[in-house]
């Protein structure tokens, strides 16, 4: 067994995204998220990668843009505030197909908000935050371990598919330790080679151009179908959901990342006290668990439906969408940084699930 | 019979969009032979901007980048990190650096981030059409200033080299232009210092270069030209601001 | 399962305690999580942290109703002590804290860790008299583990480490 590390999972999704491959990284100070900047500054210089404390988060965006574009395994990180501005670079980056890593250990907002946990950037994550058509890989991860495993790959789905990973986590993720096991470091010779990049070889007929400008209206449309494509395949290979006392669940309750984990325990205490209750829990929300979801709505024992976030009401829109609003879906949140307790679920059930 | 005129090998052969009377087809000639005086072959990389030379991509024969409004420099930031031996250049405009990107291009030359920078300065938005850059001239009309500028109501125009020649980080700033014969050949040499500056890791070097922007100065090309000699250079004097 | 709140001013040491305990869980084999209070609070306000170590895998990191509460300060008792479950364990770090724990339902240890501290010739080290004071009462783990779980979590500060343990020890002794 692999030697296990106490680490917060800030640090944790650092040291796994270069184990990963990482070796180049640009960001902007925020809370709750300062933990891999920091991390970064120093790490990356020992395996002879480079790191940027860029001048905002719209340049360490484009930094990204232009070392993904290059061929490098680059990532940036920020939270809520600092994603906003993130979002054009995230587009462009969409529409030159490139590859990359970015983290949002989010927090309370809208506005300049609150630094404390939330999820209150579920529709930005999944539904596309800057303009454009576009979609990214979106992980939820639940737990520091989850984190360094979904991180460590994802710079190789990001190449497969050619677009932007997200991480999704919130503040309590960010700064929550536990112990873990490192995977090993990853040989950047063994990447597969990226023939589209510009590495500075190309002239007349071999040149490469990193572009996502399409003036001419047939030529967009052609590329939105091909994204689009891209993106359906990536649904049909990488969707991953947990599914939790499921099979005879009369009360189903669901939830990602943190917040899964919560209810998770929820459950547990909901059948201590004889109630028939399970959780299912997308890893990923984009692409959502949309078949998963579709049986939980066809399950005949199933008889309502609870949806747990840390918003106003955001992840509950996808939960009705794909359990084709054929149970009752219920709605649990809070916000502002509040984050429920296992037993506030427990009650909201018990007062409010019949 | 020997060659007297040569396209040289760093442009594609793609006919240009711009207008009759422009300067970016010079500067664009300009970098394509500086980079084959630096021998930069097999390791360059560009990056295009937003704005009139957004397709600058189509006519610099090398791999090439198109970054949003105003990132060029970080875009060729993070190109040259992941590549360090590689030749990275961001060509961009008064808009593109002077406004929209005026932080990215402050903290990449205070960096000190050993890329070239190539600031075409034409004293107005070409692309959308004549509206007021931040290097516009007090009294200079542009659409969104049609009685022309005034300092009152729209501020004053930012002499972007001998701003960043107040920074340590940069190598080498110069303003140069290209509205005659003379000036053609002298900005020749500042861009081709530029890009030997980088070759020789020397750190960031940037040449601001005064163009004509007949189209939108509502001039003939000669008019545009002399415009510059004259009011232009006056407000943005000549001259190497830095060098290290 | 054990979930414990440490609570306190924030230089007290608090965050650190609950690591140590994490560090300890961890080079036993059991699952923990060490979810701290962030942000502002860290400095000069309350911080906290929340410790659950169990020998399943941990479901939920957040503590509503703790097994146990460590108050460094008065402000962190006031806020947690009604929390702590019937039949938990609650210590009090009686050389800030002057008033008695009024619930009858909790066992109550009241420790002067500053005090000890001092006398031991450690004063920043109360967190460790009382993480002693803690283990004694909790039994969580033998005092070896913690003992070795000091020298391993201080080996970078390594002058640190003898009085570490012997604060601890005061602690456990108390």
């Amino acid at each position: 067994m692999a030697e296990k590390k106490l680490m917060k999972g800030n640090e944790a999704i650092a040291e796994a995204a270069i184990r990963g491959g990482c070796r180049f990284y640009a960001g902007y100070p925020i809370t709750p998220q300062n933990e891999i900047p920091e991390y970064m500054s120093w790490r990356l210089n020992e395996v002879g990668g480079h790191f940027v404390q860029a001048e905002s988060e719209i340049a360490a965006i484009n930094m990204v843009y232009g070392s993904a574009g290059a061929g490098g395994r680059a990532m940036t990180s920020s939270s809520s505030p600092g994603i906003s501005l993130k979002q054009e670079g995230i587009s462009y980056i969409c529409g030159a197909e490139l590859p990359c890593v970015i983290v949002n250990m989010v927090r309370s907002g809208p506005g300049l908000g609150g630094i404390q946990p939330a999820q209150c950037d579920y529709f930005q994550a999944v539904k596309g935050g800057g303009h454009g058509d576009y979609r990214m890989l979106v992980y939820a991860p639940n737990s520091v371990q989850e984190c360094v495993n979904l991180m460590y790959d994802a710079y190789d789905k990001a190449e497969k598919y050619r677009l932007p990973v997200m991480m999704l986590g919130d503040g309590m993720l960010g700064q929550i330790m536990e112990a873990v096991e490192l995977p090993p470091m990853k040989d950047p010779k063994t990447f597969p080679k990226k023939p589209w990049a510009t590495t500075g070889e190309g002239i007349g007929k071999t040149r490469r151009i990193i572009n996502s400008l399409y003036i001419v209206p047939d030529e967009l449309e052609a590329m939105n179908k091909k994204l689009q494509k891209v993106y359906d395949e990536m649904a049909a290979n990488e969707t991953m959901v947990e599914e939790y006392k499921l099979d005879d669940a009369e009360i189903v309750l669901t939830a990602y990342g943190t917040v899964g984990r919560i209810v998770k325990s929820s459950v547990d205490l909901l059948r201590e006290k004889g109630i028939k209750a399970g959780l299912i829990r997308p890893i990923t929300v984009y692409p959502f668990p949309k078949d998963a979801f579709k049986r939980v709505g066809e399950m005949p024992c199933v008889k309502e439906i609870v949806a747990v976030e840390l918003s106003t009401g955001q992840y509950i829109e996808d939960v009705k969408l794909y359990t084709e609003c054929r149970k009752p879906v219920k709605f649990y949140g809070r916000s502002g940084g509040n984050v429920m307790s296992p037993e506030d679920v427990v009650d909201f059930v018990l007062k409010e699930v019949k | 019979m020997s060659i007297v005129f040569q396209k040289p090998k760093f442009l594609t052969d793609a006919p240009t969009h711009y207008c009759p009377g422009c300067s970016h087809g010079i500067v664009h000639r300009l970098v394509a032979e500086a980079l084959e005086a630096v021998g930069a072959e097999g390791h360059v990389v560009g990056v295009a901007p937003v704005g009139c030379a957004v397709f600058a991509y189509n006519y610099f024969n090398c791999d090439m980048q198109e970054a949003a409004h105003g990132r060029a420099p970080a875009v060729a930031t993070g190109i040259k990190y992941t590549n360090p031996d590689n030749i990275v250049f961001a060509y961009q405009g008064d808009g593109d650096l002077a406004s929209i990107g005026l932080a990215e291009i402050v903290h990449a030359a205070a960096r000190g981030v050993n890329i070239t920078v190539i600031f075409i300065n034409n004293a107005i938005y070409g692309m959308t059409g004549g509206q007021m850059a931040p290097t516009t001239l007090l009294g200079q009309k542009a659409t969104t200033c049609i009685y022309g500028r005034d300092a009152m109501l729209n501020g004053n125009p930012i002499k972007v080299s001998e701003m960043l020649a107040t920074l340590d980080g940069p190598s080498y700033v110069e303003r140069v232009s290209v509205a005659d014969v003379p000036n053609i050949k002298k900005a020749k040499k500042a861009i081709e210092k530029a890009f030997r500056n980088q070759a020789e890791g020397k750190g960031f070097s940037f040449v601001e270069v005064l163009c004509a922007c007949p189209t939108n100065w509502h001039m003939t090309p000669l008019q545009a030209v002399e415009y510059v000699k004259g009011d232009m250079t006056k407000i943005f004097p000549l001259g190497v601001f830095k060098e290290v | 399962m054990e979930r414990l709140i440490v609570a306190g001013f924030g230089g007290q040491g608090v965050l650190s305690l609950g690591q140590i305990i994490a560090y300890a869980s961890m080079y036993e084999n059991k699952n923990v999580t060490w979810l701290p209070s962030y942000g502002p609070e860290m400095r000069g306000g309350t911080a906290n942290c929340s410790v659950v170590v169990d020998d399943n895998p941990i479901a939920s990191p957040v503590i509503a109703t703790p097994d146990t509460l460590i108050a460094m300060n008065k402000p962190s008792l006031d806020k947690f002590v009604d929390k702590v479950k019937s039949g938990g364990l609650v210590l009090v770090n009686s050389s800030l804290i002057s008033e008695k724990v009024k619930r009858d339902d909790v066992t109550v240890v009241y420790v002067d860790a500053n005090a000890v501290a001092h006398k031991v010739g450690n004063d920043k080290a109360s967190n460790l008299v009382v993480l002693g004071a803690y283990i004694k009462y909790s039994n969580l783990f033998p005092k070896e583990v913690m003992l070795s779980t000091i020298e391993k979590v201080f080996a970078a500060k390594p002058k640190f480490i003898e009085s570490n343990k012997a604060c601890f020890m005061a602690g456990y002794e108390h």
